[in-house]
Formats: C-alpha cells, sequence, structure tokens
C-alpha cells in the first residue's frame, strides 16, 4: 500500500509541475531573471506556485502533524535546526546549477518523459553529483577514523620507542639508543 | 508581464501541496525530489521501492499529459552538454550537500516554518538569479 500511494502522490506532483510550467525551464529562468522586470517581460508564475504549494502544504502538515501515518509505522519529519556551513554552500551549490540550465530535479525527472537527450544527460550528472556527495561524505568519515588511527599508532610507537631505548640503555649500545629515539620522536 | 500565468500557476502548485500532505499522510515522508532520489544510492534497500514509486509517478504524469492531447515539450536547453552535465552535477552534489531542493526546502521545509529551509531557499534563489543575471545579460545576448 505505501508504494501505490507513493506512485500516485507522484503522479499528483508531476501533473502539479505540468500544469503549472514548471517543466518547462523557459519559465522557470522567466521567473529568475530579474532583470526583466524593468521590460516588463518577467514572469512571476513560479512566485504563484510556491504561494499556493506552501499554502496547501502548510495547513495541511498543521492538520496531520500530530497523527501517524496510516501505512507505515513512523512519519519522518526533519529535525536539524542548524542553519550551518553544509546547508548555506550545498544551496548555493545547487542554485548555481539550476540558474545554469533551469532544471531543478523534480522537473528534470519530470522532463525525461520527453525523451530529450539534455535532460537524460542533466539527469545523469545530478545522480553523479549526489553519488559523489555520498562517497565524498564517507570518505571524511574514515579520514577522521584514520587520523584517530594514527594517533593510537604515534602513541604505540613512542611506547615501543622507549621501550627500545630503555633496553638499549640496558646494554649501552649508542647506535640502537639513537635509533630508538627518532622512532620514539616520530 | 505578457509570460504571467496566474491561474494554471495556483492550481499546479495546489497540486504540488497537495501531494505533499498526501505522501506525509500516507507514508510519513516529505516530499523532497531530491532526497528522495538520493536515497536510491543509498545502503538501504528495504525502502528503495517507495521511492521508485514516487519517481514512476512523477515521469507518468507529463507522459499521461500526451495521452490526452496536451503533450509536454522538450524543454530548452542550452546547446552545449558541458555546460548541462556541470549543471547537473551541480544540482545533485549541491541539494545533498545542502539537505534539499526547490520542493524538500521551497515547499515542504518553509511550510513547516523551518529556518533551515527558509535560509537555504534565500540562498539558491539568489545564487540562481545572480547566474541568470550573469548569463542573460552580461555574458549572453
Amino acid at each position: 500500500m505505501p508504494v501505490i500511494a507513493s506512485l500516485i502522490c507522484g503522479f499528483i506532483f508531476g501533473s502539479g509541475l505540468v500544469i503549472s510550467g514548471m517543466v518547462q525551464t523557459a519559465k522557470v529562468l522567466g521567473f529568475l531573471d530579474l532583470l526583466a522586470i524593468p521590460s516588463g517581460n518577467w514572469d512571476p508564475s513560479l512566485v504563484v506556485v510556491m504561494a499556493a504549494g506552501l499554502a496547501v502544504t502548510g495547513i495541511g502538515y498543521a492538520v496531520i502533524r500530530p497523527r501517524a501515518p496510516i501505512f507505515t509505522a513512523q512519519s519522518h519529519w526533519p529535525l536539524g535546526r542548524e542553519i550551518d556551513r553544509p546547508l548555506l554552500t550545498g544551496a548555493a551549490l545547487f542554485g548555481i546549477g539550476w540558474g545554469l540550465v533551469g532544471l531543478c530535479p523534480g522537473p528534470a525527472i519530470a522532463d525525461l518523459a520527453t525523451g530529450s537527450p539534455g535532460v537524460v544527460v542533466f539527469v545523469v550528472a545530478m545522480a553523479v553529483g549526489m553519488a559523489v556527495n555520498d562517497v565524498w561524505r564517507l570518505r571524511g568519515r574514515a579520514n577522521r577514523c584514520g587520523r584517530i588511527g594514527r594517533r593510537w599508532l604515534r602513541a604505540g610507537s613512542g611506547l615501543v620507542g622507549r621501550a627500545l631505548k630503555r633496553r638499549t640503555v640496558l646494554q649501552t649500545e649508542p647506535a640502537e639508543n639513537e635509533r630508538g629515539r627518532t622512532k620514539a620522536g616520530e | 508581464m505578457a509570460n504571467f500565468t496566474p491561474v494554471s500557476a495556483a492550481i499546479g502548485g495546489a497540486l504540488i501541496g497537495l501531494s505533499s500532505v498526501l505522501l506525509m499522510l500516507f507514508t510519513g515522508r516529505i516530499a523532497g525530489i531530491a532526497g528522495i532520489t538520493a536515497g536510491l544510492f543509498g545502503s538501504r534497500t528495504d525502502d528503495r521501492a517507495w521511492r521508485l514509486a514516487f519517481l514512476a509517478g512523477l515521469i507518468a504524469a507529463p507522459l499521461a499529459a500526451g495521452l490526452i492531447g496536451h503533450a509536454v515539450a522538450r524543454p530548452q536547453l542550452p546547446p552545449s552538454m558541458i555546460v548541462i552535465a556541470v549543471a547537473g552535477l551541480l544540482v545533485g552534489f549541491g541539494t545533498r550537500l545542502g539537505n534539499g531542493c526547490t520542493s524538500g526546502h521551497g515547499i515542504c521545509g518553509i511550510a513547516r516554518l523551518s529556518p533551515r529551509s527558509i535560509a537555504a531557499t534565500l540562498v539558491f534563489m539568489a545564487a540562481a538569479v545572480i547566474v541568470v543575471a550573469l548569463t542573460r545579460h552580461v555574458f549572453g545576448g
């Protein structure tokens, strides 16, 4: 049931994009082109799309917020409130890409239906960009683990070096002693 | 404002809102297209079905419009495939880093009055407006 409900919701969403004209890059760019206001060629349609979407979603969310979803165990309301650097950097990068072509994820995927080769290229690149970000985040975590690992290794080699040094001091061998110290110093 | 289409924009926007509310009511999910798409590449295989279903519905809408005689024209795109690919990469990478796109932050997030979403929407709108100003009025003809 949740899958059929998702399919219907996706269809309603796509219908909204088609009816409002937001599947057309010309309409989206016509809104983003604020410098066209003086000449009278500015297209404020996107503002109306957002206002209507926000009115319905705002009221709807307020009504359903206290209830559990019908077909699944729990709701996934986002909890984050912090305005941090990844949020702002990510939004800026997204805005640059959106402004370059006039496609954001929803219309891009809906426009696959038109069979446009350019849209296919855009969606594949978008998927690659998402995957790159996921890998990049994972690597960030791996690097942090690596740093902790290296610290342990350094502490460990320090102990070994000191032990070596003590032994070589006992054996009074200057060469070993020297090597032990450089290792401990690393 | 010769290109302004307020009635179809209001109907379309209301449908997008309806979809967001119904998706939350039925499945407890935010209707953010970037988030729904990106979840397909995650390690969790158990929640891929609803994501694929939503995206299938999204693609089905323009196809259905074609069947009833209102075919959706191919969108106008820059002539260079490189520009298109770079834009796609930026949109994919940016929406993941910033945790949302026009639908996730712009509609679902602002509807919850989330400060994160309001900030993100202001930033991506401003960035896009600047890029369009540059490409259309500074570098473009």
